[in-house]
């Protein structure tokens, strides 16, 4: 180990990847300048500085419908997804069957389909389904690309469980239901907690489904992202990455810290 | 289920009751995913047979017709050329972060995380300021002297590649760095031990032992790749399309159903070819973390 960090070879690989850290983080940080341009297209500022790209965003009833739209289905397809796959975690961590093994694919399925796939098929039966254009329509379809990452997450937490507690609560008389609620629930709140979060995320990002599945009623953050890169290039979208980069910023020193905090928990006494 | 830590025989009954809670459990979200999930799916394999005609025509007209062919092509090569790209500096990444000091490790790991949470479309939006023909970077070449005309680093394969390549680092990164975490840091400096060169002991010894991470990770990058739609749409400018932005042209412009779905049945069909092989590889459990 001491051989291999002190070497010639190792230290030329670090500069390597010190890089290629920059070529993945620098070219975001062009939106900061651009978003404190004083005009009206895409620009550098050039001495002067403003914030009106900044008022835009909060002022402009698209942008702030977009804001408006992206919560309230982000929330909802989170809170679904966490329903769902936490069920599902819980009940495969219980059977761990091969039929168990069959259903954890299905549930991990909506991760890894390209997008454009699901959005077809979506389209269709949505419209079927009455629900074009709708909220409780675009959460469905987004808690569906959440329900994976809750799965994951609650599984991860579930395999560390000591599945003696739960044993212990029945066995002193409780019933399978209160107790999965009295042993299970407390444990894994991490995890869920965790998988509501990417779930949250996914649905906030999320734009190909939501091109296909929305209209003009609901306007989520990306599609007017999406429609002010197409149509006309606007500055005020560099400064909704701003404000989207310090929220990703502060979300994953947060998940560090977490992270962090839940490691020196397991080290310490239980 | 394991049956020897259950309650005594009086119990019997109860565990009958425990199990089809369990299965409900297991269940309900299924067919949650079935019905909003899976049947959707379905619609599209079975509409790519029935529209306009019942039949294979549309998947006869993915090999007869030039214009598929071509997206195809364009597809298949771009795929193959930024997943390799992106697997190469993706292993360089994840061994330079699971072999540097603690100290440094947590901020490499937050630059990697960032880059793989940050919009797609904030970062598209980003190359194109940068890159498009009076962007930062042919002003500033052009300022210095360096080029008289500006260059055209988007809206062609390059920008495609380039955004892809941007994008799935971090996706590369991520498996590798797992997989490489579990590989016992005591082989290379025993290979060193008996003889072996820095780069032999690499090659021979770690290399082969990153192997599972590395076909995972290659085949996760591919599959994402396959299916990319904002990136091509935004840097491509309609000049090298791949096939989901032609899927969702053919639906959208051309109503084109039955062409536009059999050609995301195909997807779906490799896809799942591909995860089908790497499941012989590594197993999901692992490789979701719910080992």
């Amino acid at each position: 180990m001491e051989r291999l960090r002190g070497g010639f070879g190792f230290a030329f690989t670090l500069c390597l990847a010190w890089l290629l850290i920059a070529f993945l983080i620098l070219p975001l940080l062009i939106v900061v300048p651009i978003s404190f341009t004083p005009e009206r297209y895409l620009s550098l500022p050039e001495g002067t500085y403003s914030l009106r790209h900044y008022e835009t965003v909060f002022t402009d009833r698209g942008w702030r419908k977009g804001i408006f739209d992206s919560t309230v289905v982000a929330l909802g397809a989170a809170a679904l997804a966490i329903v769902m796959g936490t069920l599902c975690a819980i009940g495969l961590w219980k059977l761990s069957s091969r039929l168990g093994e069959t259903i954890r694919i299905l549930a991990l399925t909506p991760m890894i389909v390209p997008p454009i796939v699901h959005a077809l098929g979506m389209y269709r039966v949505w419209v079927d389904y009455g629900l074009i254009d709708t909220y409780s329509g675009l959460i469905l379809a987004h808690a569906m690309k959440g329900i994976p990452f809750v799965v994951i997450s609650v599984s991860a937490v579930l395999s560390n469980f000591d599945p003696r507690l739960e044993q212990a609560a029945r066995s002193l008389g409780a019933g399978p239901l209160t107790a999965m609620r009295l042993t299970i629930l407390p444990n894994i709140w991490p995890g869920v907690l965790a998988g509501g979060v990417f779930a949250f995320a996914i649905s906030w990002d999320e734009i190909v489904v939501a091109l296909f599945l929305t209209r003009r009623r609901v306007d989520t953050l990306p599609r007017q992202i999406w429609d002010g890169i197409q149509d006309n290039i606007s500055p005020a979208v560099a400064a909704v990455g701003v404000l989207l980069i310090l929220a990703t910023i502060l979300a994953v020193l947060g998940k560090m810290a977490w992270d962090r905090r839940m490691a020196a928990r397991a080290r310490g006494p239980a | 289920m394991s049956g020897a830590a259950l309650p005594a025989a009086p119990a019997l009954p109860r565990m009958d009751r425990t199990q089809l809670i369990v299965w409900a459990m297991a269940l309900l979200p299924i067919v949650v995913l079935c019905v909003f999930y899976f049947y959707p799916l379905m619609r599209v394999l079975t509409i790519s047979v029935t529209e306009p005609e019942f039949g294979l025509g549309n998947y006869r007209d993915i090999f007869t017709s030039s214009a598929v062919r071509r997206v195809v092509q364009t597809t298949l090569w771009i795929c193959v050329v930024s997943s390799v790209v992106s697997l190469f500096f993706g292993y360089l990444l994840a061994y330079a972060i699971v072999h540097a000091a603690p100290s440094w490790q947590s901020w490499m790991l937050l630059a990697v995380l960032l880059s793989f949470w940050v919009s797609v479309l904030i970062r598209t939006f980003s190359w194109i300021a940068l890159l498009q023909t009076r962007g930062l970077v042919n002003e500033t070449l052009q300022v210095i002297g360096l080029i008289d005309e500006p260059i055209r680093f988007i809206r062609n394969p390059f920008g495609v590649i380039l955004g892809m390549v941007h994008y799935m680092i971090p996706y590369a990164v991520l498996p590798l760095m797992a997989n490489m975490r579990t590989i016992d840091t005591r082989y290379v400096p025993a290979a060193r031990g008996l003889g072996a060169s820095p780069f032999g002991a690499f090659w021979r010894v770690f290399l082969p032992l990153s192997l599972p991470g590395l076909i995972s990770a290659s085949i996760l990058v591919f599959i994402f790749s396959i299916g990319f739609y904002i990136t091509p749409a935004l840097l491509g400018g309609g000049r090298s399309t791949m096939v989901a932005e032609y899927i969702a042209l053919q639906v959208n412009e051309t109503l084109a159903w039955g062409q536009g779905t059999a050609l995301a049945s195909s997807m779906l069909i490799l896809v799942f070819a591909m995860l089908v092989v790497l499941g012989r590889i590594v197993k999901f459990r692992t490789m979701f973390g719910a080992a």
